[in-house]
């Protein structure tokens, strides 16, 4: 599209345009569009049209391409027998608190480590980015047993939000991008704030903030999927029905319920994000694509 | 989102910073001490969340591993732990499996995004349309999309959504996750599927930054497109190729939801059990902490061994 025709990538824009390249173009990009249509929409159709059908539809051959009737009850013992409007409520609540903790405390962390390079800095980043080459099922058997006991207080995390916000906190790949980007603002900039005798706190609020804008909504992307996607640290810190995720919740309930309801409630379970993505896609792909990480 | 501040820039961009009144210079000592402080004030609540839930629970597992709580009660018991785990019929059959998948996964999982980055960087039209289908099944909670899997994808009989497919295409059909041989690429399909989004865009934004001059040399030099991929455009994205590779190893070594959701854990004939979920099984369900921690320093060393042969390779590239 025009905005893009400054940009040179692989393959040059004279030869899309001529004679047997542009042919080439356009039958590749309708095999992509459609190839791709069927691979990750596909999917989400059946899941949609499949929770409609009845047991018994679901078993024949070859399997049918829309409903013959219906089943909206389907959907509706999902959302009554999952109570899944407090499961998806929890799991808002507990991505909403992650988005915060991470962009404070993690934003605080690599701005330091950027721009005020305290002694040691260089130390803490190291033991911060070794965790990266920790999986985290490592640590799951020695992090449970600090959350149930945590040291010198002595308290127990469970069903307590902060098992979930605070652990993410401690997150590498997030300080190693936020770092990398504060690394790119101009030096200059942090002089001259100094002069005017802005204090470091003033500089990050009013200059490297405002500058930062695209890794930050990567951050809160991260962040928010980290929650979503996360299965088994939250079923093991959150046991108790009432402070469920949704996908812990629906596995809780997957064994005694008919399959049909089940694939309901997933789908249920999934249309909050899928909304959340296509209202925020533009700020989510403009800041993965053009403000994160530089080769 | 990142909106939250913008309106702080706005408001302080035309005020004034009031200057420092004259006089008032610190010594070069206290002003040092002064920065440092603020800027290790900076760094506390990152620092305190990385000791308490990374760093220490990193020394615990070790020494746990060495230790028995039996009724409250805890002793050193040397290797025991680890005999106990090396003893384990499915030790090393998760191990195979593991290994297994690791290996699947790098194959699709990693080369994959990586040139439908290449594609989708290519193309002047649909950009957004296309981007957002990559990355559409990221959002979806994994248990969702393993469900999906499991009971529509994955169903045995001809009913399935993927031996509909291979019927009408006339290829035979497979019985999918009841089958030993077609597990692991099953869970491969379904876990690359829900995860490659992510890694698209992170290719997507790094290909964007290589310089265009670059290519418009190489062909100049007479390079074909291939050429070009190799000499330029891998070469110019090598550092996000090297991280997202260490990355994935480390994300597919963790192998857990995929086996315990679509395999009900085990699998036919023991052909999902992963070392993640041995370790799940011993802390969670046979009420051996222990022996669950031992089992994870086992997986840190082999993980360790293998950064250990990554950075070797990767240090002779350059």
């Amino acid at each position: 599209m025009a905005q893009d025709s400054g940009t040179r990538t692989l393959i040059s824009q004279a030869q899309l345009r001529r004679g047997p390249g542009r042919a080439i173009y356009w039958t590749l990009l309708a095999v992509v569009i459609i190839g791709f249509t069927l691979v990750f929409l596909g999917p989400l159709y059946w899941m949609v049209t499949g929770a409609l059908k009845s047991g018994q539809e679901i078993a024949q051959t070859p399997p049918s391409l829309f409903p013959q009737e219906p089943q909206w009850q389907n959907y509706a013992d999902a959302w009554n027998n999952l109570a899944l409007a407090k499961l998806l409520f929890n799991t808002f609540y507990y991505a909403t608190g992650a988005v915060l903790f991470q962009l404070v405390f993690d934003t605080a962390a690599a701005y330091s480590l950027s721009k005020l390079r305290p002694i040691f800095g260089n130390a803490i980043l190291g033991l911060m980015l070794a965790t990266l080459m920790i999986p985290a099922m490592v640590l799951i058997v020695p992090q449970y047993v600090t959350v149930i006991d945590l040291p010198i207080l002595h308290i127990s995390l469970l069903d307590s939000p902060f098992a979930i916000w605070l652990p993410l906190v401690a997150n590498a790949f997030n300080i190693f991008l936020l770092k990398r980007f504060f690394d790119s603002i101009p030096e200059d900039l942090m002089a001259a704030a100094l002069m005017d005798g802005a204090t470091p706190l003033r500089t990050l609020w009013s200059i490297i903030l405002p500058m930062s804008r695209p890794i930050l909504g990567v951050v809160s992307i991260f962040a928010v999927t980290a929650v979503w996607k996360d299965f088994l640290w939250p079923k093991l810190v959150m046991p108790s029905p009432e402070t469920r995720t949704v996908s812990v919740g629906i596995y809780a309930f997957a064994g005694g319920t008919p399959m049909n309801v089940v694939i309901a409630a997933s789908v249920i379970a999934a249309i909050p994000t899928v909304i959340i993505f296509l209202i925020f896609q533009r700020n989510i792909m403009s800041g993965l694509t053009t403000g994160g990480l530089k080769g | 989102m990142a909106i939250t501040s913008a309106p702080g820039a706005t408001r302080a961009a035309g005020r004034p910073a009031p200057s420092p009144p004259p006089g008032q210079r610190r010594t070069s000592l206290g002003r040092k001490l002064r920065d440092n402080l603020t800027g290790h004030a900076f760094l506390i609540g990152a620092v305190l969340c990385f000791a308490v839930f990374s760093w220490y629970p990193m020394i615990r597992g070790i020494v746990m591993s060495f230790q028995r709580t039996r009724r409250g009660e805890t002793t050193w018991v040397g290797w025991d732990n680890y005999l106990r785990i090396l003893d384990d019929p499915s030790f090393w059959t998760a191990w195979k499996n593991t290994f297994y998948f690791t290996l699947l996964a790098l194959i699709l999982g990693y080369a994959v995004p990586f040139f439908v980055a290449i594609l989708l960087n290519e193309f002047r039209h649909a950009k957004g349309y296309l981007r957002i289908l990559v990355y559409l099944p990221v959002m979806l909670p994994p248990a969702s999309a393993l469900f999906l899997f499991k009971f529509y994808a994955y169903d045995p009989s001809d009913a399935g959504l993927f031996n509909a497919i291979l019927k009408a295409l006339g290829l035979p059909t497979s019985q999918w996750m009841q089958s030993p041989d077609m597990t692991m690429p099953a869970m491969v399909i379904a876990s690359t599927w829900m995860n490659m989004g992510s890694a698209v865009l992170i290719y997507l934004a790094a290909l964007q930054n290589i310089p265009g001059e670059l290519y418009e040399a190489a062909e100049l030099d007479g390079a074909g497109i291939w050429r070009r991929i190799l000499h330029v455009t891998i070469p110019q994205t090598r550092l996000i190729l090297a991280l997202l590779a260490m990355l994935q190893i480390v994300a597919t070594m963790q192998l857990f939801i995929e086996p315990l959701i679509l395999a009900n854990g085990a699998g036919a004939e023991d052909s999902a059990t992963s070392v993640a979920y041995l370790i799940y099984q011993h802390g969670f369900f046979q009420n051996d902490l222990n022996g669950a921690a031992a089992l994870g320093v086992i997986m840190l060393v082999v993980l360790a061994g293998f950064s250990a042969v990554y950075l070797r390779l990767t240090a002779k590239q350059d």
